[in-house]
């Protein structure tokens, strides 16, 4: 199987990035993309040039370090599935293949396809976690949870963190992520004690970071490899309301 | 050097207790003093970080990856196990604790292991604290299920994704503490050296991945909390960036390493495709409930599976294992696979795999069943493979998985080298010669969240009145001098062959020789070979790019040469220990039927190896069983 690939390719973070062109043989359908792109990186590295910097890590979906645009869609032409997910069967011999780096200007690039994540973390740092000391936990049967309130609060934390919501998003907005985040601790009994804080604070450093604002066209949830629902957002935004109005 | 495991004094159920009576407290304003360096930021290293900083400690936490939330902790599937006796099914602490290390063959501390299953209850409390969404009961109460092969059910789970939710748990604790001010986090950091002062650790030599600076860092005390090294076989089902650089280092340092070759192979992972392929993937072992496992009986035989006739199956298990069949332990499972397909049965374009069959199972319970009980493994199994496994059998592999050996550690899992600890699976403390399902996530939090924040003030009472270090230390200048010379000679070889053509010689010999079942002259051969791989690899690898930049290439070929380094290790303790226990099964060491026979009269200690000049010593810890009689494993 032979492919060409159109590959963004950039120093530095302060460098002028351009799109280069790689004809690719040797593919075979059974290996997954990031694989088609290690092979190129060999035959770059026996051409005596510089590898291609891309993410990754677990390869099976979990980790979220994994995610380029191909073709124009993060994560690649398929909904609800990871880059690592993703194989080289879903193209054609003879295809032209782009692949670009997440477009976010809160992602800003580092170097080829990587860009930097950590605003994520620092919205993570803004109140996602209960303030309770290690050695400090109650009998665990003593907080009774409902199964329906501890699958809904399962569906929101299954978010990988790849970035891809931003990515994908008009807007580049985190409010997909966010809301995730926050409604797994929020409808918890756990997370009740520091719920408004939590959304307000949380809330606040997605603003500061630059994200943008949500104006529900779903995208994210397209692309969101947990197929994590866009109602997580309304959801927020109704904690959001919630936490102003008694404060 | 003798080696002191430090186990303390009385009854199994009393040692934990007696332990922290006795040991050493530092006041609140002494420990803001102090400062510790944890290595890692999985479940073991974000536990160990967060709690020791809201002990009070200065905490700088280190990981290679863009985010502390990535760490392969994150991708346990199937639970972790508690003795909470929810189940009202005879669970206790004792049971526990002899499954583990029955599990383990009796290659682990009885007094380790204890303790892991006595702290296995609060854990469960810790975490439910800290808001994992575990698996409920509709009337609110935590549910359990079975787990590899134990009698009671005491696996606590959050869908398929319990190490998910649990690594995201330490890592919301951690950031609860970076804003604190009490932990530092560095990210895309990748430790290279450790640094040793007056026999003691004292700190460690960074890379920046993003700069390429290589940077020094001192503390009072480090903790590696890295991880396993099943990716010296290339293909595991690790990330792909998992590495044995760190406790590899800290071996060549002056650390023993603990039976290193102990390395559990899982059976039911998805097989390999191409030379390209970079990872298996794992199925969950769940499967085997319902699954049977078969090839042909015929050599070569090209038909496709179903136009196979039953009489011309060979269930494998089933015709060895009878009482067990499909069900049988993950190292019994393993082995069996590797002797069909090392005779020349094996299935699949590359004849590497075996059949999971579900037909069976569909006819029985039917579809909806089979769909409502395993549709997101058959989902994920046609995303990869592009098959459907409910009209055809899936293929599967053994690949390897859990490195239960690692760095020695004494009961405070501390390394030989004082102020140097051991945390999670790079430590060999609790799972003896095979780990058992659903005890890992167990022994990864345990070790960081409740055993570590315990032993380690111990320690760092004395080193209180002692002078904190500092970078300009001249054995700070050594180690980044080595490094920095280390880096240069790799990047001037320029050779022509690419660091994963080297990697996958290694995983080729590690993977024939070192994984389910070794012998003498194979190991030899092995040693042998690694040896030639090692020169080639530093006469002809070609690595592009700088050092003063992000170099991708570069973190592959410093990571390779310390996996190569490793693998001889581990090939020297396979070959020392003559006898089949556990994962570690040498073919002269078998019953007539083929089992593993373990000998206790010679080898019923772990074995220690010291790091002496690129050659190894090898130290004894006698394993001295008090409360339990040694049994024979049989699943016939």
């Amino acid at each position: 199987m032979k492919v060409i690939f159109k590959i963004w390719r950039q120093e530095g973070p302060n460098e002028k990035g351009t799109i280069r062109d790689y004809e690719v043989d040797g593919l075979n359908e059974d290996m997954s993309f990031l694989e088609a792109l290690d092979h190129l990186n060999e035959l770059l590295v026996l051409k005596n040039e510089k590898v291609i910097a891309f993410e990754y890590d677990c390869r099976e979906g979990i980790c979220g370090q994994c995610g380029v645009f191909i073709n124009g869609r993060a994560h690649g032409p398929h909904d609800n599935i990871t880059t690592c997910q993703l194989h080289m069967r879903s193209f054609k011999d003879g295809d032209t293949i782009v692949v670009e780096p997440w477009r976010a200007a809160s992602f800003p690039v580092i170097k080829d396809l990587i860009v930097d994540r950590s605003a994520l973390d620092r919205i993570i740092e803004q109140g996602a976690f209960i303030t309770a000391k290690t050695g400090t936990a109650p009998e665990a049967n003593s907080i009774l949870i409902p199964k329906e309130t501890a699958d809904r609060a399962m569906d929101a934390a299954a978010c990988i963190g790849c970035g891809a919501c931003v990515a994908t998003c008009k807007n580049s907005s985190a409010a997909l992520f966010t809301a995730a985040k926050i409604n797994h601790f929020n409808s918890l009994p756990q997370g009740k004690a520091e719920e408004h804080k939590r959304v307000a604070e949380m809330m606040f450093q997605m603003e500061i970071e630059g994200f943008g604002s949500c104006t529900f066209t779903g995208a994210c949830e397209v692309e969101c490899p947990e197929s994590i629902s866009i109602t997580n957002i309304a959801e927020m935004n109704a904690r959001y309301v919630k936490s102003k109005l008694l404060k | 050097m003798k080696l002191n495991s430090k186990i303390p004094e009385g009854p199994l159920e009393n040692k934990w207790r007696n332990y922290q009576v006795q040991s050493h407290l530092i006041n609140p304003t002494n420990k803001k003093k102090l400062s510790v360096i944890v290595v890692g930021s999985g479940l073991s290293g974000a536990g160990a970080a967060s709690t020791l900083a809201e002990l009070g400690y200065d905490v700088k936490c280190f990981c290679y990856q863009d985010s502390a939330r990535r760490a392969h902790s994150v991708a346990a599937q199937g639970g972790i196990n508690a003795a909470k006796n929810y189940q009202h099914d005879g669970d206790s602490i004792y049971r526990m604790f002899y499954d583990t290390l029955k599990g383990g063959d009796f290659r682990s501390r009885e007094a380790n292991t204890y303790r892991l299953a006595e702290l296995s209850a609060p854990l469960i409390d810790h975490f439910v604290q800290q808001g994992v969404p575990f698996a409920r009961e509709y009337g609110g109460t935590l549910d359990n299920r079975s787990f590899g092969g134990v009698q009671v059910q005491r696996t606590f789970y959050a869908r398929g994704q319990t190490g998910q939710q649990l690594m995201l748990a330490a890592y919301s604790q951690l950031y609860k503490m970076v804003r604190a001010k009490k932990v530092e986090m560095f990210p895309r950091s990748e430790m290279l050296d450790l640094v040793v002062i007056d026999g003691k650790a004292k700190g460690i030599i960074v890379r920046n991945l993003v700069t390429g600076e290589l940077q020094r860092y001192a503390a009072d005390a480090v903790v590696l909390a890295t991880g396993g090294y099943s990716r010296v076989f290339r293909l595991s089902t690790l990330a792909i960036g998992c590495n044995g650089s760190a406790v590899w280092k800290a071996h060549k340092k002056g650390a023993f390493f603990g039976a290193p070759s102990f390395t559990q192979i899982h059976p039911t992972a998805l097989p390999q495709s191409s030379e390209a392929q970079s990872k298996l993937t794992l199925m969950s072992e769940s499967l085997r409930n319902d699954g049977r496992i078969w090839v042909p009986k015929e050599i070569g035989d090209t038909r496709l599976p179903n136009k196979i006739p039953e009489e011309e199956r060979d269930y494998y298990l089933e015709r060895r294992y009878p009482s067990y069949g499909n069900l049988a332990p993950r190292d019994i499972a393993s082995r069996a696979a590797k002797e069909r397909i090392d005779a020349g049965y094996g299935i699949g374009k590359l004849k590497n795999a075996v059949y999971l069959d579900f037909k069976h199972a569909i006819e029985k319970f039917g579809l909806k069943t089979i769909k409502d009980r395993y549709g997101n493994l058959f989902n994920m199994y046609q995303k990869i493979t592009g098959i459907d496994a409910y009209k055809e059998p899936m293929q599967i592999s053994p690949a390897a998985h859990f490195s239960m050996g690692g760095l020695w550690v004494d009961y405070e899992l501390m390394t030989t080298i004082p102020g140097l600890y051991a945390v999670g699976e790079c430590n060999f403390s609790d799972h003896g010669a095979n780990r058992l399902g659903a005890n890992s996530l167990l022994q990864a939090s345990v070790d960081g969240y409740f055993i570590l924040p315990n032993t380690i003030n111990n320690y760092l009472a004395t080193e209180s009145k002692a002078d904190h270090p500092s970078i300009d230390h001249p054995e700070f200048g050594k180690a980044e001098q080595e490094i920095s010379e280390h880096i240069t000679r790799i990047l001037a070889i320029n050779g022509t062959k690419t660091v994963d053509h080297f990697h996958r010689e290694l995983g080729r010999v590690m993977w024939q020789e070192c994984a389910m079942s070794r012998n003498k002259a194979g190991l030899e051969k092995a040693i042998r070979e690694i040896k030639q791989i090692r020169e080639a690899f530093w006469k002809e690898v070609k690595v592009t790019g700088k050092h003063n930049e992000m170099n991708p290439e570069l973190e592959k070929a410093l990571r390779l040469a310390d996996f190569i380094e490793l693998g001889i290790l581990m090939c020297t303790d396979a070959l020392e220990r003559e006898e089949s226990c556990g994962a570690h099964f040498r073919e002269e060491f078998q019953s007539a039927e083929g089992e593993a026979l373990r000998r206790d009269e010679k080898f019923a200690y772990v074995s220690a190896w010291e790091y002496d000049k690129g050659d190894f010593k090898l130290h004894k810890e006698a394993l001295e069983f008090e409360f339990v009689n040694p049994s024979v494993r049989s699943y016939k």
